[in-house]
């Protein structure tokens, strides 16, 4: 049986004070359209929370304004509204010292490395800059840091006076990382940290992350296309379509029992590892493609590609339901099960 | 065996750099082929290689033939420029990762589809413009007669890309590479593609070969595949054989080390290091270094030859599972 639950209302909080707090972001950009000034709406009404030491995985297709929410809690773009608590500090009215301290707090470690580095900087360089821009003394040195941070983030020593170019893509992201590491950061924004990368990789990759969030308490935004590596690194999960939250759950049940039709979609997608099974199964397969953020649909912004739409969907914004603790799908018919083709 | 491509010894140098050495395989008709390797592995080297459109300075030796469905046989690396572009171009097909980069911008979809057809099928325009409608309506694409007038960029990526499978196939190829097809997809639209690629490998009957990194994307499309690493062949055996009894320890290291659905396992696999530097190929087994299985003098010093213990299954390496 479920129940309907306030639309906004962030289910199954963490115990404790949450370290990151968001509510009802919505995040718009001005686009020109015809001579008309329109708003591509990259993100409406969500709301979530990080605990300490936690991983919230954020999951969506291109488009679904999963990198914009990354990029707002930074304010690298404007918010339009809504709000974001850091601990105690309000991240979107915070002054220009406030903002650089929460930059300090939350980093960001990016899909491409490569592009992510500058080129003529050594990777010394690279994973120091952190220490300069936020004026950070280590009582040992900043090379002694330096070094300590390669350490952690399982690189050599003698990389210290290599170049990007001279790296690997797996090593080029471990310098990411020692460097998102240097100023003491509470909540790493990984944003695609591990798709530019060969599956071997990869793996390498999202243990060192495991193992450092073991070991130094971090929280985690894990930002990814990919459900298996989100249902890996991640205690709850968001699943975001053009800009709206579809569905929210602790990760077990969002991927033993998903709710929403899009969500049922999403998992169906994976090709399953035993290539008999995937032969003889059915999956669900999406009509068509994702409507434009400039002009979402009215109601249910996934029902023009739904296989569970009915006419009521147009008509408003569908409320959340209540699935399990914590487990909130926005969808009229969440929990029925869409029949694959 | 005689296959609609059939490649055999086929090795790429450039320079000092060996990226490709000794590979063999063949895809016989209405059969697909999963070729899987990481970036470096030279699996798409090697294909695009076989087909004559391998680096411009690179040397190539070793035999490729492809058979037309008429029984005609083309050796493809003995062809001079005109003769294996009028074959390649009227017999074999491709679809990249990127379909906006493969594409001509400054020409409609109509013309793409028209242009093939009309060089290496001898169509009138108007019989050419009936054949892209028909193609476009085959890989799904809905509404096709307004279609025909738009600009790649005028497309989403997942129409793009049916747009690039319908060209490919403007020409009924014999032959279907597929280059990473689906990767830059999202997995809603890699869902879509693969559908329409086996209904219409079905219908048509075109030998497929597909590349990628992701070995479970062949899993669920390919008869056999091909394991690259390194620039040679690892392993090679029939789908469900390849998955079910896996023998080398890279292949066994690529299934491990990925997260699957639902297991929750603490920790990956890690696949420590990474792969050789094609100009300093080691003179043992490519992959002793990165090895978990054994890696002992033998495999530092010793070369592994591909070898077929069970009949149908190709691995390269001293030690295979019954051994370790």
């Amino acid at each position: 049986m479920t129940t309907t639950v306030e639309a906004h209302l962030p289910a199954a909080e963490p115990q404790s004070a949450p370290l990151l707090t968001v509510e009802d972001l919505h995040v718009r950009f001005p686009v020109r359209g015809g001579g008309r000034r329109q708003w591509l709406h990259a993100v409406q009404d969500v709301s979530f929370t990080i605990g300490r030491g936690q991983t919230v995985g954020l999951v969506g297709e291109s488009g679904s304004g999963k990198s914009t929410i990354g990029n707002a809690l930074l304010r690298l773009v404007p918010v339009h509204r809504g709000s974001i608590r850091l601990g105690e500090t309000d991240v979107l009215a915070a002054d220009r010292r406030t903002i650089t301290d929460v930059r300090r707090r939350m980093a960001m470690v990016f899909q491409d490395p490569l592009a992510a580095l500058d080129p003529r900087s050594t990777v010394a360089d690279s994973v120091a800059e952190p220490l300069r821009i936020h004026r950070i003394k280590p009582s040992g040195g900043r090379r002694a840091r330096v070094t300590e941070l390669m350490d952690l983030a399982g690189l050599p020593k003698r990389f210290l006076d290599r170049y990007p170019h001279e790296l690997s893509g797996g090593q080029r992201q471990r310098v990411c990382i020692a460097r998102a590491l240097a100023a003491e950061p509470e909540l790493l924004i990984l944003d695609e940290a591990t798709a530019s990368l060969d599956v071997s990789v990869q793996s390498q990759i999202m243990n060192l992350l495991r193992q450092l969030q073991d070991e130094m308490g971090l929280s985690y935004l894990f930002i990814s296309h990919d459900l298996a590596s989100v249902e890996h690194m991640s205690d709850r999960v968001l699943v975001l379509y053009l800009g709206r939250i579809m569905e929210r759950s602790p990760r077990e049940s969002l991927y033993e029992s998903p709710g929403h039709p899009y969500t049922q979609a999403l998992i169906s997608a994976i090709p399953l590892e035993d290539p008999v099974a995937e032969r003889e199964r059915r999956r669900i397969i999406l009509e068509g493609d994702i409507p434009s953020p400039v002009d979402p649909p009215s109601g249910c912004v996934f029902r023009t590609r739904c296989p569970l739409a009915i006419p009521e969907c147009s008509e408003d914004l569908p409320p959340g339901q209540d699935l399990g603790p914590g487990h909130v799908s926005y969808c009229i018919r969440a929990g029925e099960q869409v029949v694959p083709d | 065996m005689s296959g609609a491509l059939d490649v055999q010894s086929l090795s790429v140098t450039i320079g000092s750099a060996r990226i490709v050495r000794d590979v063999s395989w063949s895809v016989a008709q209405g059969q697909t082929l999963g070729i899987v390797g990481e970036s470096g592995s030279g699996k798409s080297v090697s294909v695009l290689s076989a087909a004559g459109l391998g680096p411009g300075n690179a040397e190539i030796t070793g035999a490729v033939v492809l058979t037309g469905s008429d029984g005609v046989q083309h050796d493809l690396l003995s062809m001079g420029g005109n003769a294996l572009r009028r074959v390649r171009g009227r017999r074999i097909g491709f679809v990249f990762q990127d379909p906006a980069t493969s594409l001509n911008p400054m020409l409609t979809v109509e013309r793409q589809l028209t242009e093939g057809p009309e060089v290496h099928l001898s169509m009138t325009p108007k019989q050419a413009r009936g054949r892209a409608l028909e193609l476009l309506e085959l890989v799904g694409i809905p509404d096709p007669e307004r279609r025909l007038k738009a600009y790649p960029h005028e497309l989403s990526g997942g129409m793009r890309q049916r747009v690039m499978i319908a060209v490919a196939l403007a020409c009924e190829p014999e032959v279907l590479i597929a280059d990473e097809a689906t990767t830059a997809l999202d997995v809603t639209i890699q869902a879509q593609i693969i559908e329409a690629i086996r209904d219409l490998q079905e219908r048509l009957g075109t030998a497929t070969v597909w590349i990628t990194h992701d070995l479970a994307v062949v899993g669920g499309i390919a008869d056999e595949v091909v394991v690259m690493y390194g620039g040679e062949v690892v392993e090679r055996a029939e789908t469900v054989r390849l998955f079910q009894e896996t023998k080398h320890p890279y292949t066994r290291a690529l299934f491990e080390s990925r997260p699957h659905l639902g297991s929750r396992a603490e920790r990956l696999l890690s696949i420590p290091g990474s792969p050789p530097d094609p100009r300093a190929i080691p003179a043992g087994c490519v992959f002793w270094d990165r090895c978990s299985v054994r890696a002992d003098e033998r495999c530092r010093t010793e070369h592994p030859e591909l070898v077929e213990p069970t009949d149908g299954h190709w691995v390269r390496s001293f030690y295979l599972p019954e051994d370790a």
